[in-house]
């Protein structure tokens, strides 16, 4: 498995405050990734120092076997950032002149078709075209690079359900088309769930789980039955989460083997539960608020 | 990269020379009949005897119109780090589309070279352009200038000559740094200029005048350097006012000027019972005491060699007039190493700490 992403150690401080603490975090090639975690985990800074567009201020981080941020990187990693920022002043046409310009890989052919496909204007200035449009010529002027490696933050964030839709279709076909591995993050696992065959969960800076999607699904289960402590499960299954009531527990838990118990009541999980087992901190470590920036 | 920054600059450019062609096709226009009225009366006066108070006419005359255009080339590189410079970087910032240029297959090292390079030059070339144009037309009026309005006064020498160029780069590279640092359009032009005026209030006041040591030396007092004398009536004592004028020294910048007895004491300028001459009798008496001189004229220069005989005499320090040129070149060469050293931050800064 090589990697396109591969962060040791890797931390960014903001004055006092750091925003990625210590990430060691190895990314493969041939996937596309969904990235997610809470609010503050640190996907935007990993993200962008993945990109280049931020030095770390320690450990290390690696994207297609180079450092980040470096003339030879910069070509071959794309990267759409939150909010898919274009410039307003610029029509469409501008964006594609200026993409032309500043990359010497530039697919025009790709950019343009990909423009009509979308119906865009190219007299139209960027700023008067509409959230997903917006987006939409972000992700162009990503893919028209032809990078190895595409980043997005957060693409379809603040986009509506339609519009979203529309843009990680774009991306599936761009994906299936130019063969290129993707890191998305997303807080949306709905969204996840369709683009991506490939999790991390990223919380605190840490990774709780990285798995092909079909893997996590078939190997984690939830676990109900009479009360008991998580201590006397057997050893080969891992506890993600438990939840107790008076007389009964209920377990998430990774096993590769087969539960045998008769006393549980074995279930699946959705990718949206399985996220939530993972992105819930252990019981005795949480503290009674949590106040997030 | 060149397109794109002439891209993002195209708007701000035209603004700018549309503004630029009028005003030089205004100068041009008015520029050669002022150049004409200025030696025929040259011609006319030096025939009389009399250039002095032709100069005084001829720059009274045209004094609005010559504030005016000086004005434009001091403000001008204000306007550039304004609206060039401020916003080169801070917009970018603040909108996030920094991430999407820093992403093409350019490093920011470079797309910072050029946007400076390019947009630095532009506004080196506005502001030389204007002032080459203001130059050229207040050529006559800078030569006629009243004293406070020479090319060696801190209005003028900042609006002719060289200094504009260095001034407008300048102006640019402290609105991207502060605009770099402040990372908000409207807050770092605000900031921008108020450190921009205090640097170009700061340079005449504080540094000019050093730039070479200054010139100090007495001289006697007379028409050229005397505002005035006032005679009292009444026997009171005499009040004399200096003019920051020099004689023998036209267009000097005078930094001091005081009134000293013989010991070489200064006088306060006007102060009463600062000059012990009598105003009863003698030359300094009032004239109505004094039938023979016929005219105001005769007897003010005699009270004036009065006043000189008893050994009074305007002490100055100047920068003369003929330093003019070298002061361009080495304020010039100061805004040059604060360009350099703003230059070298901006591409610290964007390499280290802006995300």
């Amino acid at each position: 498995m090589t990697a396109v992403l591969q962060a040791r150690g890797l931390g960014k401080r903001y004055g006092r405050r750091w925003a990625l603490r210590d990430c060691t975090i190895d990314i493969p090639a041939g996937h596309v990734v969904g990235l997610v975690g809470p609010n503050g985990a640190g996907k935007t800074t990993l993200l962008k120092l993945a990109g280049g567009q931020l030095a770390p201020t320690s450990g290390s981080v690696a994207v297609l076997g180079g450092p980040a941020g470096g003339p030879a990187q910069l070509a071959k990693v794309g990267f759409v950032a939150q909010d898919t920022p274009v410039y307003a002043g610029l029509s469409v046409a501008d964006h594609l002149r200026l993409g032309a310009r500043l990359n010497r890989g530039w697919d025009a052919a790709l950019a343009r078709n990909r423009i009509g496909q979308l119906g865009l204007d190219l007299s139209h200035r960027a700023g008067n075209l509409s959230g997903g449009q917006r987006a939409q010529l972000a992700l162009t002027l990503g893919l028209a690079k032809r990078p190895e490696l595409l980043i997005l933050d957060e693409p379809v964030a603040s986009l509506d359900p339609l519009a979203r839709r529309e843009f990680l279709q774009g991306l599936m076909e761009a994906v299936a088309e130019h063969e290129l591995s993707v890191v998305l993050s997303s807080h949306l696992v709905a969204d996840l769930e369709r683009t991506c065959d490939y999790l991390i969960v990223l919380v605190d800076s840490r990774v709780r789980v990285a798995g092909q999607i079909e893997n996590l699904l078939a190997t984690h289960h939830r676990l109900t039955g009479p009360r008991r402590d998580p201590g006397r499960l057997p050893a080969d299954q891992h506890v993600v989460s438990a939840r107790h009531t008076d007389r009964q527990s209920t377990f998430v838990v990774r096993t590769e083997a087969p539960i045998h118990d008769p006393a549980w009541t074995v279930s699946g999980l959705s990718l949206e539960d399985l996220v939530l087992a993972y992105m819930e901190k252990p019981a005795a470590a949480r503290p009674l608020l949590e106040v997030q920036q | 990269m060149i397109w794109l920054t002439w891209r993002q600059l195209r708007g701000g450019a035209v603004t700018t020379a549309v503004a630029l062609v009028a005003l030089a096709a205004v100068l041009a226009l008015t520029g050669p009949t002022l150049a004409s009225d200025y030696s025929s009366g040259i011609t006319a006066c030096t025939r009389g005897g009399d250039c002095a108070r032709f100069f005084d006419r001829f720059f009274d005359d045209k004094q609005i119109p010559f504030l005016a255009v000086t004005v434009v080339v001091l403000v001008l590189p204000a306007l550039i780090g304004l609206f060039w410079g401020a916003p080169l970087i801070a917009r970018e910032l603040e909108a996030g589309t920094h991430l999407l240029v820093w992403n093409q297959s350019i490093t920011r090292t470079r797309w910072l070279a050029v946007k400076l390079a390019f947009t630095g030059l532009a506004s080196m070339t506005a502001a030389g352009l204007c002032s080459a144009a203001v130059t050229w037309w207040a050529e006559p009026l800078d030569k006629s200038a009243a004293p406070g309005f020479t090319l060696m006064d801190p209005l003028v020498f900042g609006a002719r000559g060289i200094v504009p160029m260095a001034y407008a780069a300048f102006a640019f590279v402290l609105g991207v740094t502060v605009g770099m640092l402040v990372r908000r359009t409207l807050p770092a032009m605000a900031v921008a200029l108020a450190v921009f005026a205090a640097v170009q209030l700061a340079m005449p006041l504080v540094v000019r005048p050093h730039l070479l040591p200054p010139v100090s030396s007495a001289f006697e007092l007379s028409p050229a350097n005397v505002d005035g004398i006032h005679m009292p009536r009444d026997g009171g004592s005499l009040a004399l006012t200096l003019e920051s004028a020099i004689p023998g020294h036209t267009g000097a910048w005078v930094l001091s000027s005081h009134l000293v007895d013989r010991s070489g004491r200064t006088l306060d300028d006007s102060g009463p019972g600062a000059i012990a001459v009598s105003t009863s009798s003698g030359p300094c008496a009032p004239p109505e005491q004094r039938p023979e001189t016929a005219q105001a004229g005769d007897h003010y220069a005699g009270c004036l060699a009065e006043i000189n005989r008893l050994g009074y005499r305007q002490q100055a320090t100047y920068q003369p007039f003929d330093r003019f040129w070298p002061f361009q070149w080495i304020e010039a060469g100061l805004y040059a190493l604060l360009i350099a050293g703003l230059t070298a931050f901006c591409f610290w800064w964007i390499r280290r700490r802006v995300s």
